[in-house]
């Protein structure tokens, strides 16, 4: 089997697996990072979103293969010990409720806040209509949105 | 009516109690019965055995309470509110307590289920109790001390106070308390007092869950531990023939294929059986690897044949079936009061409707999986399941294994919906193990869980009413249902004992498709069902729907029967105050409303939808809430369960559609299956009945109206009357829709 070194969360990462492996299964099976969560593995759900070079990518579609190159952000790596305001925001909104979905969605708000500095509900809505909740904690998602762009401004 | 729970609580033998070796006291408790004699309290926090205690409260040196929370958390909250109840009359400070999911090994556990929203209500007494017993011992230790009368020292956030005012934590005197009797008579709060109990609690597992730390099944993990992937029959009525598993063994990472069934049949010859156990007895192809993608690879690599064991059906013969069944005359009687026959012949105009409902899975966004290690006489199982304790005793039956020799590790669990009654998943796990001698955890994929779920079945309800002077003189319900019917309290609900003339009859089909308990199970369509059929009779009566309800409620107010479940003051309550804070009547030009009411769960819920039309389409803005719960112990809590509700019963209301043909589910994964999305969600807005009876659970009550209160506002908007969910197909087919 290959060996690729890969950029993770600041540090770099040697893991032998076969070229087609999601990166998803590369984090949770190979380097214990389990905070990226399956949930469609056909990038419909958002569970698995990363960071890739910052921007929200479905870690369930991304092969191994092409991401020497790149930089990978997981949820682990997003700030130390949940201070990123993002994080900090979810829980002072109580977002989860099972919880499973929240790290996509923490992920996909970030990279979108690092865009949209002041976004406004539509915009925050259109970004996070690709992540599904099944819980369906999609309104205190928004707010904890607004919450964390006020924290980053 | 029955809205007080009789238990058998007696504090007298509720708890036990022991010193700790590491230091610290340590309490042990049951919910519903009594302690046994022999019952013995460990004196080692490592080895806490669930067998005699439900739960245990540790109390450090330093003053740290650790609550070793019993209930499975799902998402519904349980981990976080019922400790807050036990901090509430221990004071203590609820910065100090930590809370840990409690392992089972358990022979006499009355309740460690996650279903029917109902922990809450059955933990409220014991958990009070556990806490004033506990807070009473270390104030008796503390008046040792100081020598001085116990009823003379306060409590407060861990903090005992005398009447000169010198202070001892709960830290400072743990080591004598331990020692001291059980106090028994110990005075519960009055609800004013209350400091934590109606305050707002963050979900104790927010750190993890925010910083993506190791939390659900699917993140444990041990070593050597082999990942399995099943290949179950792809249609219902369907039996594996052959496979052929050259490609799969070629996968890189894949260390064996094997076959599993002989454990199912043997339990189910056995003459044993568990209503957790919704298995088919078709052999399942089991691919071994060392990884998971290994796994799913190589299961898409086999190939197998199959062949048809019993018929394969289709939502095409169900659909006609249902009809037919709700046509005939062979129905079972639930309830009946008075004569409807009679009724029905002098009515001054008769109403009568049939709603449809499909096939819906669960799709907890964790898919299913579970960890077992079968290769000794001990056994290891670990993972999200809601029923634990049912899943150690079938694994029991099946090895043959004392039931002290398996530990059932519980995860937190990404959802459940009760699609994790059912143990499937634990029994296959424990089986591969078994074969391959090796700890192993099942995987599913989504299209696995979708696939070959425990579905809620399709059902059919025909509702006819008859009017007489302008009074509701009889209503008849028919249930034409898949598997099963309305369990045994529901012809007891709402609008029994309002109408004198009443009749409820049931019938189903057996099918082999696996079928079971959906997020409040039954009620999240009749729901639906009963109160489109009010705002059409209301309409048809020329009476308001709302007010419609309120009058026939004023008829259950004095009954003397006590097989009501609801109360006709605590539903009149809710739904004068949805009334209010929904602004009922008094919108805007353009939006268009829709009210529901409903009880489920022994929680009363009121609802009111406004729509608006977007290029003659609809689209849901906002819902209001009415919920009368009793106390509430977690706000942020208790609204997070009733928003979810709400939007899930919408959610499924308006989009999720399933069907079968020749057996096979036709939707896998959700690019075509459609859950509730961000930019289709409206705004919920929640409020509370204030009064002070004992708390009543919210994982479910807050779905049944929701689909009510948004049909009725469609019609109000576009003239429509939605018989049949999704409504979103409704509406295509009448070509409201594109």
């Amino acid at each position: 089997m290959p060996n690729y070194k890969l950029h993770i969360n600041g540090k770099q990462r040697s893991v032998t697996a076969d070229e087609d492996t999601p990166l998803l299964w590369v984090l949770r099976d190979e380097l214990n990072l389990v905070g990226t969560k399956f949930g469609c593995g056909i990038a419909q759900c958002g569970a698995c979103t990363v960071h890739i070079d910052g921007i929200a990518t479905r870690s369930c579609q991304m092969q191994v293969s092409i991401l020497e190159d790149v930089k990978i952000t997981t949820i682990e790596g997003l700030s130390d010990d949940g201070k990123h305001p993002v994080q900090e925001a979810w829980a002072e909104i109580d977002v989860p409720q099972c919880g499973y979905c929240q790290a996509g969605q923490i992920m996909t708000v970030s990279a979108f806040l690092s865009e949209n500095k002041n976004p406004s509900s539509e915009e925050i809505r259109e970004a996070m209509h690709g992540n599904i909740c099944r819980c369906a904690s999609y309104n205190r998602i928004e707010k904890a949105v607004k919450v964390a762009a006020d924290k980053l401004s | 009516m029955k809205s007080q729970l009789n238990t058998n609580f007696s504090r007298r033998n509720f708890l036990k109690t022991s010193a700790l070796a590491s230091g610290g006291l340590l309490i042990g408790f049951n919910f519903l019965t009594a302690c046994k004699p022999e019952a013995k309290m460990p004196v080692d926090i490592n080895n806490l055995n669930f067998n005699d205690f439900n739960a245990f409260i540790k109390i450090s040196d330093e003053g740290y309470v650790t609550i070793f929370s019993p209930n499975p958390e799902i998402g519904q909250g349980v981990k976080t509110a019922m400790p807050m109840i036990i901090a509430e009359e221990l004071d203590a400070d609820w910065s100090k307590v930590n809370v840990t999911q409690g392992a089972l090994d358990t022979k006499n556990f009355s309740r460690q289920l996650a279903g029917g929203s109902q922990s809450i209500r059955f933990g409220w007494d014991a958990l009070r109790q556990t806490g004033a017993t506990a807070k009473q011992m270390l104030i008796n230790a503390a008046a040792i001390k100081w020598n001085v009368d116990a009823a003379s020292l306060k409590t407060s956030k861990g903090v005992i106070t005398n009447a000169k005012g010198a202070q001892l934590t709960y830290g400072d005197v743990v080591k004598e308390a331990a020692l001291l009797e059980v106090p028994e008579n110990v005075k519960l709060k009055e609800t004013k007092d209350y400091t934590i109990i109606g305050k707002d609690a963050i979900n104790v597992d927010i750190h993890k869950i925010i910083t993506g730390k190791p939390l659900f099944g699917l993140d444990y993990k041990t070593e050597n531990m082999m990942i399995a992937s099943v290949l179950r029959p792809p249609a219902f009525g369907q039996k594996l023939v052959s496979f052929d598993a050259e490609k799969a063994k070629q996968v890189t990472g894949v260390i064996d294929v094997i076959t599993i069934g002989d454990k199912v049949r043997e339990f189910n010859n056995s003459g044993k059986n568990s209503w957790t156990f919704q298995m088919s007895e078709s052999d399942k192809v089991v691919v071994i690897a060392k990884n998971t993608w290994a796994a799913i690879k190589g299961k898409k690599a086999l190939s197998a044949k199959w062949k048809t064991d019993s018929e394969v059906e289709s939502t095409e013969k169900h659909d006609k079936i249902l009809t037919k069944i709700l046509d005939g005359n062979k129905l079972n009687t639930r309830r009946e009061d008075g004569n409807i026959k009679s009724a029905f012949a002098k009515a001054d105009k008769i109403v009568e409707k049939t709603y449809h409902s499909p096939f819906l899975p669960h799709n907890c966004m964790e898919p299913m999986n579970f960890y077992a290690d079968v290769r000794s006489e001990k056994i290891h199982l670990a993972g999200p399941v809601q029923t634990p304790e049912a899943a150690e005793g079938v694994v029991a039956d099946m090895f043959g294994v004392d039931k002290e020799n398996i530990h059932v590790e519980m995860t937190r669990m990404g959802g459940g919906f009760g699609r994790r009654l059912y143990g499937d998943f634990v029994y296959e796990a424990a089986e591969i193990s078994n074969a391959i001698k090796k700890p192993v955890k099942l995987v599913s994929t989504r299209e696995d869980d979708m696939t070959t779920g425990v579905y809620r079945p399709a059902i059919k309800y025909r509702i006819k009413a008859a009017v007489k002077d302008g009074k509701v003189t009889a209503y008849h319900l028919k249930e034409a249902a898949i598997n099963g019917n309305m369990y045994g309290l529901i012809p007891n609900f709402f609008p029994a004992g309002c109408i004198p003339n009443y009749k409820v009859e049931t019938a189903n089909y057996k099918s082999n498709i696996t079928t079971g308990a959906w997020r409040a199970p039954y009620t999240n369509f009749l729901a639906y069902a009963e109160q489109s059929f009010f705002s059409e009779l209301a309409q048809e009566m020329g009476k308001d729907h709302p007010e419609l309800l309120l009058e026939l409620l004023q008829n259950v107010k004095n009954t003397t029967d006590n097989k009501i479940q609801y109360s006709g003051q605590r539903m009149e309550d809710t739904i004068k105050l949805v009334k209010e804070k929904g602004n009922w009547g008094k919108t805007e030009e353009g939006v268009y409303q829709g009210f529901s009411a409903y009880y489920s769960h022994n929680t009363h819920v009121a609802e009111i939808a406004e729509i608006v039309l977007q290029e003659g389409l609809p689209v849901i803005k906002k819902v209001t809430a009415a919920v009368d719960c009793g106390i509430l112990v977690n706000p942020t809590g208790a609204k997070n369960q009733v928003e979810g509700g709400v939007l899930d019963g919408i959610g499924h209301a308006m989009f999720s559609d399933f069907s079968f043909k020749d057996g096979k589910p036709e939707y896998k994964n959700f690019d075509k299956y459609r859950l509730i999305r961000m930019q289709e969600t409206p705004k919920v807005e929640v409020h509370f009945v204030q009064n002070n009876l004992s708390p009543t659970g919210l994982g479910e009550p807050g779905l049944p109206p929701a689909g009510g209160a948004v049909a009725n506002a469609i019609h109000n908007a576009l003239g429509k009357r939605l018989y049949s969910q999704p409504f979103i197909k409704e509406l295509k087919k009448s070509t409201v829709l594109g």
